[in-house]
């Protein structure tokens, strides 16, 4: 089914080579890629620290590092996960399959597009670098709530700086993508039949379009707050040291879906494929997505039940919050039906898909939970919240961008990776990821506190099994890297199709993907091309 | 054959969370009902709320590893070819407000009770500092700082000979204890004079911050005597771990005494200073 309008379609490319190549490009297959490499180098930094966080935990008394040490390591841990490693590869798989799945050339912005990637690098130089400082990396967590924050040294200008620069690139890379959906989409594609990693994507730009310039100015102002004399949140004079909090999470809250929607995305289209089944409710998926994004702007403050609010505002933000779930549950149940009655087969990408329904759901049960504010009173700042945020961000976006990089590398190496060792990466990590993360949920109802670099004897068994887990997790990743670069390097040949149950444009083109694809649009009616998690006029 | 494998392998997984799980609840880790009206209902909430998560999850993955098994391709190789009902969407997007108003209810009713700091027989004003607590007795001119006992201090330095297990309540022992009356109506004042930290005491049920340039408010009332532990939940700097909180809960008679002795000995410590 390959198409004919890719023929020749190299012929005009003048292309630099070596550094050059990737220093210039503005196409956006390569910029996916550098995101994408980017993302797992930044992962495993993270990674890295996070095993410093465990090994600290492996027993009661500080052994390795001072508290000191330890609270940059937390503060940076989450800032690199967050911002380097699952924003990117988020964008980074948009940068290839927006336009491969919509049938466009390129995205609508190439040279925007290589500036948006390549202000990266530079915004976690910064950010890394200072740990290297005399006064340390950032340590008042990665909310950076003032007072904390300012009392930090000078570093907190770079840290800024960075946030700065990573939201000049999450708002171009934004209006990138929605510039590509919005205007380059082949003719025939109307909104209601773009696959649904599309859909995902667009309203995941406009969340972040919305919410960048908000953790901007909340940063800005502790800047003039740290060096010029500036008293947004200092109450000595006249500020407000809870007013950053709220400007923080009505970025924050916003920033949770960013990171999880673009994952929805994913899950849509790959458990339809292994399931040789459309997606069921293509309709309501996209309205769900639409409802968690609006709802996302008005529960902020369930980050804060603690701070003190008066009472009718601590029940808005419950029931609000309580009301996500509605959109979330029909998003699984709509899964679980496109299983129903389909016809499955299990390679790597649909068991990380299957692992995320799975323990996405706990961790959005566990959400719900902290929705309820009396329990959140003792909920909040516990290894019970350490828990359910990494339950929806590791077995959730992480094991969602795992499944994609299964799913599609056939596509961008042109060779298959190896299944074997790919299936036994998933069962090693889900088993290992319960293994680190299920027991932080009795830590923090037992009474743990959440950024205690030292606990209480009682809390030893749980934080023994956790680091365990943490090790043997992170050593899986390892496997990962592997089975990627073995990919990469070569391996049996991929069909264009690639999957059996595979349908939509992305896998009309040949495998590996050419540079340039759908220089002419393709003929979106062509019934090998409708993808399954497109809607059907 | 290669499908048995992934079988084993799942059903190998399954039991050994199952076997972690059932471990965890068996020594109780569960959250503590903790002592105070307000903690027991949160208990009970957090029960309703716990098992009610639990059944839907059950549900929705019985399903699911219902469809895995029955659906495969090896026992059903045509897919059939339905996209939508709405019939069942309405279904479930009923059910589920049906469960979230039934849980909002209770907790509504929690938090009501929780927000009336009115009545109250005593003000206990907490201070936060980096790293200790300080405590005014409003009424009786009393105040108290409360700071990581001396053996904790010692065990958990970087390097230090003394094993944290062999110090009794490693981290969660103070100097000197907020000594409290049971059956008594005290409200919390709660501030912080440096950066933001929070007040947690888990069998008193709730924590609130303690925020500096602001007051917020809180209360208890602890049915029996005994002490009881908690610690900073806020992160506020490097000895944020080290800033434990010791209530000792006596009877209304030992409390009187023991404000008594407060007053005739020196150990009144700076009791107009307002940070």
């Amino acid at each position: 089914m390959t198409d004919t309008t890719l023929a020749h379609s190299d012929s005009h490319d003048h292309h630099p080579t070596g550094l050059a190549r990737w220093l210039f490009t503005t196409n956006h297959k390569e910029i996916g890629t550098l995101y994408l490499v980017f993302s797992l180098v930044m992962f495993l930094v993270g990674g890295a620290m996070a095993l410093v966080i465990r090994a600290e935990l492996f027993a009661p008394g500080l052994h390795l590092v001072n508290p000191e040490f330890f609270n940059q390591m937390t503060t940076m841990h989450a800032l690199v996960m967050i911002f380097a490693a699952v924003m990117p590869a988020f964008v980074g798989l948009a940068n290839w399959m927006v336009p491969l799945m919509i049938g466009a050339p390129d995205m609508a912005l190439p040279r925007m597009n290589n500036w948006s990637f390549w202000i990266m690098p530079f915004a976690f130089t910064l950010l890394l670098s200072t740990l290297f400082m005399p006064s340390g990396g950032p340590a008042s967590g990665w909310t950076l709530y003032p007072p904390l924050s300012l009392q930090g040294g000078n570093s907190l200008a770079f840290v800024i700086l960075a946030i700065h620069l990573m939201g000049i690139s999450s708002i171009m890379g934004s209006i990138n993508i929605i510039a590509t959906i919005l205007n380059m989409r082949a003719p025939g594609m109307t909104l209601l039949r773009m696959p649904m990693f599309v859909w995902t994507w667009l309203i995941t730009a406009f969340l972040l379009i919305a919410v960048m310039p908000v953790l901007a100015g909340a940063v800005t102002m502790l800047l003039t707050d740290r060096f010029f004399g500036t008293s947004f949140f200092n109450a000595a004079g006249g500020g407000d040291p809870v007013l950053y909090q709220h400007i923080f999470w009505f970025f924050g809250h916003p920033e949770v879906y960013i990171m999880i929607l673009p994952a929805f995305g994913i899950v849509s289209e790959i458990i339809p494929t292994f399931s040789r089944k459309k997606l069921f409710g293509y309709t309501s998926m996209v309205y769900a997505t639409a409802s968690i994004a609006f709802l996302s702007f008005i529960v902020w403050a369930h980050h804060m039940f603690t701070v003190g609010m008066p009472l009718g505002a601590a029940l808005f933000f419950m029931y609000a919050t309580m009301v996500i779930a509605v959109p979330t549950g029909v998003k699984i149940f709509n899964w679980v039906s496109t299983m129903w009655r389909g016809s499955m087969t299990f390679e790597t990408p649909m068991l990380f898909a299957l692992g995320f329904v799975v323990l996405f759901t706990i961790g959005g049960l566990s959400g719900v939970m902290l929705a309820i504010v009396p329990a959140d009173f003792q909920y909040h700042d516990t290894y019970f919240v350490v828990a359910h945020f990494h339950y929806v961000l590791v077995t959730g976006a992480v094991f969602a961008i795992m499944a994609s990089v299964y799913y599609w590398i056939p596509k961008w190496t042109g060779n298959m990776y190896n299944e074997t060792l790919g299936k036994i990466h998933f069962w090693w990590s889900t088993f290992w990821v319960n293994v680190l993360f299920f027991p932080q949920h009795y830590l923090g109802l037992a009474g743990m506190p959440r950024r205690i670099p030292d606990y209480a004897i009682q809390f030893t068994e749980f934080n023994v099994i956790s680091s365990i887990g943490g090790f043997a997790f992170g050593l899986g990743q390892l496997l990962f890297v592997y089975i990627v670069w073995q990919c990469a390097r070569g391996g049996q040949k991929a069909t264009d199709g690639v999957w059996e149950g595979a349908r939509g444009l992305e896998w009309t083109v040949p495998s590996p993907a050419p540079l340039h694809t759908f220089d002419t649009p393709p003929d979106v009616d062509h019934p090998d091309y409708v993808a399954h998690t497109s809607g059907t006029s | 054959m290669k499908r048995l494998n992934e079988w084993i392998v799942g059903v190998a997984v399954l039991a050994v969370i199952m076997v972690i799980t059932w471990g965890m609840f068996a020594v109780g880790d569960n959250m503590r009902p903790g002592t105070t009206p307000f903690s027991q209902d949160v208990y009970a909430l957090h029960n309703t709320v716990l098992g009610v998560v639990t059944v839907i999850g059950v549900l929705v993955f019985t399903a699911m590893f219902t469809s895995i098994v029955l659906h495969s391709k090896k026992r059903h190789p045509n897919a059939a070819k339905f996209t939508h009902s709405t019939k069942a969407e309405i279904i479930w997007t009923a059910i589920p407000v049906l469960i979230l108003v039934v849980m909002a209810v209770p907790a509504t009713r929690v938090l009501i009770e929780m927000e009336d700091t009115g009545n109250a027989e005593m003000n206990v004003k907490v201070t936060g500092y980096q790293w200790l607590w300080k405590y005014d007795y409003l009424e009786d001119d009393i105040s108290i700082y409360s700071a990581l006992d001396r053996d904790s201090n010692r065990a958990r330095q970087i390097g230090s000979d003394i094993k944290p297990a062999e110090v009794e309540n490693y981290l969660l022992e103070v100097n000197n204890r907020l000594v409290l009356p049971v059956d008594t109506k005290i409200r919390f004042l709660l501030t912080a004079d440096d950066v933001i930290h929070s007040w947690w005491v888990p069998d008193l049920g709730w924590k609130r911050d303690a925020i500096p340039g602001m007051v917020n408010e809180a209360w208890t009332l602890i049915e029996e005597e005994g002490i009881y532990r908690g610690q900073c939940a806020e992160l506020c700097g490097k000895d944020h771990g080290f800033m434990p909180i010791v209530v000792e809960a006596i009877s209304k008679e030992a409390y009187a005494a023991w404000v008594a002795e407060q007053k005739g000995t020196s150990t009144v410590q700076n009791a107009n200073v307002t940070p």
